[in-house]
């Protein structure tokens, strides 16, 4: 509904259609049509777009129950639950997806610390070289991956540091940070001030107001940061190719295989993903409603 | 001297103590490294006679003459998936904030649920639904855009495709942000102006979801110029970016000044094309 009362104004060039003559308004005919359009047509092409987006987790999860043979597992065989029941089967499988796992968590608790302290001075202060902050923040960002694997590897080539665990750490940490300064930073940005000075007024000192109101405003924020920072982390393949050395993650590993044979314990492992990720999703949802 | 005055000083101190850290980590493996890469793109010599900084900028365009084409396809191909975006994401954003109603919160989980099937496994996944005896082509085959031996796969539509269909959130969520923060007033207040539909949408609705079709559009557009996964898996050599062209000469030829040159290249264009493009829009806030 628009604000009635306002529309004096314009009152010599209303047209026909506009507002009944008992000052109740009707939105026009166009406006009318629009709307059943748009919830019509937009709504069914909202459907249709969530169907191609599942198209491929649909083929994902069937083809892990393809009883396939040969080393390939692009045409439908026959349903099986072997690769199911037998999910490490594959040589080398089980502990890239550790690998990957074990970097993800690490990656993740150093960005978000690290993202969360240049966060907290970029909103909460104002100092010589904000904007140069900001700036160093966006260009990772900015920067195809491929770019950053490789000058990364000229590094440690130059440095003659062997690549591996450690090195894949260090450049899943690096392209981290940035997304989660700007994630904590929009938390920040969106938060109400006046509830950190009332704990001040309360006598509360600088650490407990930190404490008991700054962190707990922000936590949702830094907690999606560090859920993202995971996600992009355990998903990496740039990066990781190009400073892995000889060691092996999961995407690394489904490279390889689409080489040499694709096992359905690869689609095993990708339904495992969709499947934790949609529950974490959907029990984080409810959560945060139940806490309201 | 009271306890505010002590403290002054070290108060002014905290930002950078807060930056310290992550900024070093920046410091040494973001900018070190892109001058490694530099200084690595202007040096000769193999693998087997060590490499000697020479200052030769002629590897640049020695890169430029031989890599043209997928530099060019890199960037053609990466426009097209980003236009492909934005036309699947702001419809699907436009639902989800003005006619999701409380379906909203499950739509955006349906949106980004998807992409924790892994970036390689999914893309796999599109080598099978694109494949010659798959049903989208036995069903283009049939209603004649595809001749009878005419294929998807190994083709640059099936590349397109796969950058399209991968960075398709980075698209969508941003837009959403932007129209979920806009004033439903406004639009109103366009009906109330007389402004026909069409007119508000486009004066009103999309001027302010700028920042979201611009955030959007960077964080399809640079990741799917530099990506060499979907030609690997979906398409054939003929397809090939400059991304896979980086990828074998670093790793594979270990031809490490070419595949520098080439890496600061794409850089240099990403950068110059999105800031003349940003400026164009006029959202600076984006920064």
């Amino acid at each position: 509904m628009s604000v009635d009362g306002v529309g004096g104004i314009g009152d010599g060039t209303r047209r026909a259609g506009g507002r009944g003559a008992a000052g109740i308004e009707r939105p026009s005919l166009a406006w009318r049509a629009w709307r059943g359009l748009t919830r019509n047509i937009v709504t069914f092409y909202a459907a249709l777009a969530l169907l191609y987006l599942f198209l491929p987790v649909f083929v994902v999860v069937l083809f892990s129950f393809n009883d396939n043979v040969g080393r390939f597992n692009f045409a439908w065989q026959g349903f099986t639950l072997k690769s199911w029941l037998n999910p490490c089967g594959v040589m080398g499988l089980c502990p890239a997806m550790v690998r990957s796992l074990q970097i993800a968590a690490l990656s993740t608790i150093v960005a978000t610390a690290l993202g969360t302290m240049i966060a907290f001075a970029l909103v909460r202060h104002r100092y010589r070289g904000r904007s140069a902050t900001s700036t160093m923040i966006f260009l990772p960002m900015a920067t195809p991956e491929i770019v950053l694997g490789s000058s990364l590897l000229a590094l440690f080539l130059n440095l003659g540091i062997a690549t591996g665990f450690g090195t894949i750490l260090i450049g899943h940490i690096l392209f981290n940070i940035s997304y989660v300064v700007i994630t904590v930073r929009a938390r920040l940005q969106g938060m109400d001030a006046t509830l950190e000075q009332a704990a001040m007024d309360l006598y509360a000192d600088e650490v407990a107001t930190f404490r008991r109101v700054t962190l707990p405003l922000v936590m949702p924020g830094i907690i999606s940061a560090a859920l993202l920072a995971f996600a992009l982390s355990f998903d990496d393949f740039i990066v990781a190719n190009f400073n892995a050395g000889t060691t092996v993650t999961f995407p690394m590993f489904v490279w390889g295989a689409a080489q040499r044979g694709v096992p359905p314990q690869i689609n095993v492992m990708g339904s495992v993903m969709f499947l934790v990720a949609l529950v974490a999703m959907v029990v984080g949802g409810v959560l945060q409603r139940v806490r309201r | 001297m009271s306890a505010a005055a002590v403290l002054a000083p070290r108060r002014r101190l905290v930002p950078y103590l807060l930056l310290l850290p992550g900024m070093l980590w920046l410091a040494v493996f973001f900018v070190l490294p892109l001058l490694t890469l530099a200084t690595t793109s202007l040096q000769e010599g193999s693998i087997s006679q060590g490499f000697e900084l020479t200052w030769r900028i002629a590897n640049y365009s020695d890169a430029f003459v031989a890599y043209r084409d997928q530099l060019v396809r890199s960037f053609r191909y990466a426009a097209v998936a980003t236009v492909l975006a934005l036309a699947i994401s702001y419809p699907l954003a436009y639902a989800i904030a003005f006619r999701a109603g409380r379906w909203r919160n499950l739509m955006l989980l349906l949106i980004v649920a998807p992409f924790f099937t892994s970036f390689l496994v999914r893309t796999l996944a599109w080598k099978i639904i694109l494949a010659d005896n798959g049903g989208v082509v036995s069903f283009l085959r049939t209603i004649g855009i595809l001749g009878s031996d005419g294929r998807v796969l190994a083709t640059s539509i099936a590349v397109v495709a796969g950058l399209t269909y991968n960075f398709l959130p980075f698209m969508t969520l941003p837009i959403y942000a932007s129209l979920e923060r806009l004033d439903p007033r406004l639009i109103e207040a366009a009906q109330d102006l007389y402004a026909n539909p069409v007119t508000a949408f486009l004066r009103v609705t999309f001027p302010l979801s700028l920042p979201g079709v611009v955030g959007g559009t960077l964080l399809t557009f640079i990741p799917a110029a530099g990506d060499f996964i979907n030609v690997r898996f979906l398409g054939t050599p003929a397809q090939s970016m400059v991304g896979n062209v980086i990828e074998s000469r670093f790793l594979v030829a270990l031809d490490y000044p070419t595949a520098a040159a080439l890496s600061l290249t794409l850089m240099l264009a990403i950068l110059l094309l999105v800031t003349t493009y940003v400026r164009r829009v006029g959202t600076d806030e984006l920064l």
